[in-house]
């Protein structure tokens, strides 16, 4: 994939700790159009994040991203929040894994904080093209995002700012959709896991339940475990709070990757033996269910050896 | 090359001849689209939309085609971003390839389309029908010699749910409208076995937006017949027989090597695939008039397995095609 050469056009800094970024070509020339829910890879500095596009999808002439400054994260997030207009940013072209289902009846999106990212631009494809859609949307007080672009989008939008609120209205909502409706959710990830939970519990098929996890707050740090490589018979132990990806380079084994959120399939690893806890959105379900391939970034062992073809 | 060609010298220099050894099996042959390749009598591959010498022909003999049998169009409900975001993404691809013929602008919502070789200038507004003369996917498909099939991803699988489609070899698009990706390759021999199809099928589920890949496919075909439908075999299924029964150069007039270059596209918008198949037509005398061309076919065909021969509708004429180009040396 080839990188994008942007600069800064324009930051917003109205919110508290979350800063909406645009970015253009130099030249001001069209970017390639993206399907909504559409993420970029944005290479910040050491560390490449993803991020939401929440902009005009067909052929615009700007990208924008909206993000949450992590004090304690890895660093990217603080690197956007010290971007100035002008700057040169390198980000991976857009792509896909939370895109709209076009034979839905209805799309009912349900975000937390930051999580509004993706849904913007599902509202903005939505009026685009008459889709019926309905936005819950939780945030704390005085910390919405896009606020005025979801009024600007959509009459079916409701806000809470008390997580009880929403909590009390959640049953009713996930009960009375038409047949037909997909739902999307994204938010923190125990936000998204009680949400997933709720709608099962009201017998909603997986196959019309789609999240994401990406972008909002790290994963958990898992337990530690000892990888085995085949080839040279050396043993690894990954520590909890380190990612495999990490433990191999530390050791000297030269692993391609990008994104290292689990989304581009760059640092994939055929696995020989041992369980594995898949946390990636690149492997299809036949990949995870095959259990021979492992996303090194995000994904760890189930069981407490791995046995890698390396 | 001689001057006794039957065939246009662009329908010659263009031809995507499609053996790249002497052996001819399925595989999943896919790669990046726009990688030209040099033939002896030419190039091909430079451009996703290409336009020849046939151009106008062809589009008023899918035209009708369409006004005769209209169940070779169809596009079912779901799919009506995917088929305006098809029109817009062919559209694209025709403005680079031909950028002096073709542009396209937008002045705020009104995009502005023209298409000079056919003279037309058209404005429209994206989402709004009532804007373009037809709807957006069949009005695409009178410009472009491809004919479209649009996939929708939805379940893990890939739907055929929209497209067009006059000149297709020995299946029926109306047939196939709305099934599953393996279903629709289902009575291909040997692709479910050597897991060919299903590696494609994922390959397809992955392409990420704006990302094009081609592939190409091959039979022959009894004279220059385009529409060799499952709809028409009444017409030409008959021609199987009598070329066994005409004389060498006859055969070699009517003999056809038939070659579909496919792009699959993931449009942007919609995230649909878009499945484009053009077709090519090249009779033997063409194809032997170029010695590398005669000598790999004739290979090809020779050791094709009979399963796949029959498949391809050839077995009946199979040994005459390899000795009539053997004897062309």
């Amino acid at each position: 994939m080839t990188a994008l050469d942007l600069v800064v056009t324009a930051v917003d800094d109205s919110l508290p700790d979350v800063r909406s970024v645009t970015l253009a070509r130099p030249d001001g020339t069209t970017l390639p159009s993206f399907t909504p829910g559409s993420h970029i890879v944005v290479q910040c500095g050491d560390v490449a994040n993803a991020y939401s596009l929440t902009g005009d999808s067909v052929q615009p002439t700007q990208y924008e991203i909206s993000v949450l400054e992590h004090p304690d994260g890895a660093g990217g997030s603080r690197w956007i929040h010290a971007l100035e207009v002008g700057d040169s940013v390198s980000v991976l072209p857009p792509r896909s894994a939370f895109a709209p289902v076009l034979r839905a009846r209805k799309h009912l999106l349900i975000a937390a904080g930051i999580g509004v990212t993706p849904m913007i631009s599902h509202l903005r494809s939505a009026r685009q093209w008459g889709r019926d859609v309905e936005l819950l949307y939780v945030h704390k007080p005085g910390r919405g995002a896009h606020l005025d672009d979801i009024a600007a989008l959509t009459d079916a939008a409701r806000i809470y700012t008390r997580r009880a609120d929403f909590l009390a209205v959640l049953a009713d909502v996930l009960s009375t959709q038409p047949f037909g409706t997909h739902l999307y959710v994204c938010g923190p990830a125990a936000f998204i896991d009680d949400v997933v939970a709720a709608a099962v519990e009201h017998g909603w098929p997986q196959s019309r339940i789609h999240f994401e996890r990406f972008g909002v707050g790290a994963l958990d740090p898992g337990e530690p475990f000892i990888v085995k490589l085949a080839n040279s018979g050396t043993t690894i132990t990954v520590d909890s709070g380190v990612s495999l990806l990490e433990a191999l380079k530390a050791n000297g084994l030269d692993v391609p990757n990008m994104c290292r959120q689990g989304v581009c399939g760059e640092c994939r690893l055929t696995v020989s033996g041992g369980e594995i806890e898949h946390r990636d959105t690149y492997l299809t379900d036949a990949d995870k269910a095959a259990g021979d391939a492992i996303m090194a970034c995000v994904s760890r062992a189930a069981s407490s050896e791995l046995e890698l073809k390396l | 090359m001689t001057a006794s060609l039957v065939s246009a010298p662009d329908l010659v220099e263009r031809f995507p001849f499609p053996f790249a050894t002497d052996q001819y099996r399925y595989s999943t042959n896919v790669g990046p689209a726009g990688a030209v390749v040099p033939t002896p009598v030419g190039k091909w591959g430079d451009r996703v939309i290409d336009i020849d010498s046939e151009y106008e022909h062809e589009l008023a003999l899918r035209e009708q085609i369409l006004k005769e049998d209209p169940s070779r169009y169809a596009a079912l409900p779901h799919m009506r971003v995917a088929c305006w975001d098809a029109m817009l993404t062919l559209m694209g691809e025709m403005v680079k390839s031909y950028p002096g013929v073709m542009s396209l602008t937008r002045t705020g919502d009104t995009w502005h389309w023209r298409n000079g070789r056919l003279g037309i200038a058209q404005d429209f507004v994206l989402g709004d029908e009532s804007t373009l003369p037809t709807e957006p996917l069949a009005y695409i498909g009178s410009q472009v010699q491809d004919d479209i099939v649009l996939l929708d991803q939805r379940d893990g699988d890939l739907f055929g749910d929209a497209g067009v489609v006059t000149f297709a070899a020995d299946w029926s698009f109306g047939f196939d409208v709305g099934m599953t990706f393996l279903e629709i390759h289902g009575p291909v021999p040997r692709l479910r076995e050597t897991g060919v199809i299903t590696r494609a099928r994922e390959f397809l589920m992955r392409l990420q937006p704006g990302e094009i890949y081609r592939r190409i496919n091959w039979t022959l075909t009894v004279g220059r017949r385009l529409d060799v439908s499952t709809e028409r075999y009444h017409e030409w299924g008959p021609d199987r027989v009598m070329i066994q029964t005409v004389d060498d150069d006859e055969f070699g007039r009517l003999v056809h090597l038939r070659v579909e270059l496919q792009h699959l596209i993931r449009l942007c918008e919609s995230g649909a695939i878009c499945f484009l198949i053009r077709t090519y037509m090249l009779p033997f005398v063409d194809v032997a008039a170029v010695p590398a061309w005669r000598a790999r076919a004739a290979a090809v065909l020779a050791e094709l397995p009979d399963d796949m021969a029959d498949y391809k509708g050839i077995i009946s004429y199979r040994d005459r095609a390899v000795a009539w180009l053997t004897r062309r040396g």
